[in-house]
């Protein structure tokens, strides 16, 4: 074997480690600047007519973006609930039902291909079949894109969590005579309950900063949502509109939004890490 | 009395039964229900492929096979060829790629092999944190941030060392491909240095230990060891981030130019796909037109599946072979 001079390995070895620190380095680099100008520019943008106001004509001066807050508030939550239930019932299956069978091999293989679907087909999904059917915009496909975004993301954290719940609890309770949907219910979704919940809340988190899906769903509207049968305004879709309008007036209201979505967004995914670090100990 | 207590036995067990009964009938219905909601899972796949192409259909009836190559966009006149769109999605793919894979594997070996362990927790919860942030963030800070500060200073710098390549010629305006490929880059990095991070993770410490017990150096170690062990999950990684780069919608949306042209020019505004889709979907207004926009769709959902396909197959070996 070739000996090489101890320096000369050790130089390298140097160099590569100072490579790997440069590296972690830049990724923060880019985290705080980021989020620093999310914060400057925001900052001097918030005031509480951005949260109470609807907002301002074309160039005009003033607002908010209050009717926005509102349709993500509620297409949000149309989302969860049409996208949680089956997503969890769909980790059930593959958890309590589907281990090792061929059905649930497939089901498995399709939730990772629907993950890395991207958002905007999902978006264009909903477009050809709810937007087109109906004639019309609507948040209910909004809401119905953003569900299609959570089901799989929940079906995949529910069948890992259920894994680990160890299967001597489950033997157990079904010794006891329980039936199958009660040691489903009453054993598995309770021991594994704080992992189930940051789960859900995880996947709300990240779907709830998603815009490509509510481009051709929703769409968008200045006004008030009175109903979620027409155009429904929401955070995401305004802060695309108004960021690429000529208005500085629009653009920092733009800002201002993405302030509040990032800090809604950051607060929730980081009380979940804690929650769930909480429980592990 | 006999009798009676016979028949209480026997009404008990009755009722028994019939307890057992109704909970063999409902544990029936929670297994079908949860049946159900796999196979709806199934239903979403199969529908989108269906009415992807049903609502495409007249634009693949009228262009057939030579969308994918013509590069014609126009409107007006209605000829749409998609050549344009998935140059630039490939294009802006490939820097991303290029960027982000080196970076990420950096990053996945400061935090398994270097980083005392508070530090590579707290690296490891920044870069996540970094995964939190919506696309639609990326998009404001590479409009307003990003791209004027790379038409400043890296561009100009760019052009001024390597000018004479093609690549680097034109106006450096910070808005165009080359921006675009460096903000889809930072946002895949987060998710290729976690999974790299784990696949790093994965390869067992006694290997390790004996290469650094003959004195080998932690580089010496990571190239010899702990990079050919998880070589097949590096390259699965790989492919995640390529699945995810390519369907990037609202990042490259702000920073891309939204230029329907294919250049040498990294500096030049183009357009990708998804934000293809993005800028022009609601100005659709003839049938033949969103027909065609439909089509692009297909094709990036063609396209993602595939790489998917690929990556899963890849990374379904590879947990085989560990077993």
């Amino acid at each position: 074997m070739k000996r090489r001079s101890r320096e000369l390995r050790k130089l390298k070895d140097l160099l590569v480690k100072l490579c790997s620190m440069g590296a972690a380095l830049t990724g923060i680099v880019f985290l705080f600047w980021i989020l620093s100008e999310v914060a400057i520019r925001g900052g001097s943008a918030l005031n509480w007519a951005l949260v109470t106001e609807t907002p301002p004509p074309p160039g005009g001066t003033g607002g908010g973006v209050a009717p926005a807050i509102l349709g993500t508030v509620y297409m949000m939550a149309l989302g969860a609930l049409l996208g949680v239930p089956p997503g969890l019932l769909t980790g059930v299956y593959l958890s309590e039902f589907a281990r090792g069978n061929r059905f649930g091999a497939i089901v498995r293989f399709m939730i990772n291909m629907m993950m890395g679907v991207p958002s905007i087909i999902m978006g264009l999904f909903v477009y050809a079949v709810l937007v087109l059917t109906l004639g019309h915009f609507s948040g209910y496909a909004g809401g119905v894109a953003l569900a299609l975004l959570i089901l799989p993301i929940v079906a995949r954290t529910t069948e890992d969590m259920l894994a680990l719940v160890p299967n001597t609890l489950r033997e157990s309770a079904l010794a006891l005579g329980a039936a199958r949907w009660r040691v489903t219910i009453g054993v598995v979704f309770r021991s594994a309950q704080s992992g189930l919940l940051t789960g859900v809340l995880l996947a709300v988190a990240r779907v709830s900063g998603e815009t490509a899906p509510l481009l051709f769903t929703s769409l968008n509207s200045p006004y008030w949502p009175q109903s979620l049968n027409q155009p429904t305004a929401n955070l995401t879709t305004t802060i695309f509109n108004f960021a690429m309008s000529p208005y500085h007036s629009w653009q920092a209201t733009a800002w201002g939004a993405s302030l509040l979505i990032t800090a809604a967004v950051l607060l929730v995914t980081i009380l979940t890490r804690l929650m769930l670090q909480g429980s592990k100990r | 009395m006999n009798g009676s207590v016979a028949g209480q036995a026997a009404g008990a067990t009755g009722e028994f039964a019939g307890r057992q009964r109704r909970q063999r009938l409902l544990d029936l219905g929670f297994k079908s229900l949860t049946q159900a909601s796999a196979t709806l899972v199934l239903a979403c796949m199969a529908g989108i492929l269906l009415s992807l192409l049903v609502r495409s259909w007249p634009s693949l009836q009228r262009f057939g096979a030579g969308f994918l190559w013509s590069s014609q966009w126009d409107p007006v006149t209605e000829e749409f060829g998609a050549a344009a769109a998935i140059f630039g999605s490939i294009v802006s793919t490939v820097i991303a790629m290029a960027l982000a894979v080196p970076l990420g594997l950096a990053i996945a070996l400061f935090l398994v092999e270097l980083a005392p362990r508070p530090v590579s927790r707290l690296v490891s919860y920044a870069i996540e944190l970094l995964a939190a942030i919506p696309s639609i963030i990326y998009g404001m800070w590479g409009l307003f941030v990003f791209a004027p500060f790379m038409g400043s200073h890296i561009e100009p710098a760019l052009q001024s060392w390597l000018g004479f390549l093609p690549l680097f010629r034109g106006p450096p305006i910070g808005i165009g491909m080359l921006s675009a490929g460096v903000i889809l880059a930072l946002m895949i990095l987060p998710f290729v240095s976690a999974v790299m991070r784990d696949v790093f993770g994965m390869v067992p410490a006694v290997l390790k230990e004996a290469a650094y017990g003959m004195g080998s150096t932690t580089w010496e170690v990571t190239r010899k060891v702990t990079v050919p062990f998880a070589v097949q999950g590096l390259v699965g990684a790989g492919f995640l981030g390529l699945a995810r780069a390519i369907g990037e919608t609202m990042a490259v949306t702000f920073v891309i130019g939204n230029s329907q042209s294919i250049s040498a020019s990294l500096f030049a505004p183009a357009n990708t796909i998804p934000s293809t889709l993005a800028n022009e979907f609601t100005e659709a207004t003839t049938p033949l037109y969103l027909s065609a926009l439909v089509e692009l769709g297909l094709v990036l959902f063609l396209i993602t599946f595939l790489i998917q396909l690929a990556a899963q197959f890849w990374l379904g070996r590879l947990a085989r072979g560990r077993r």
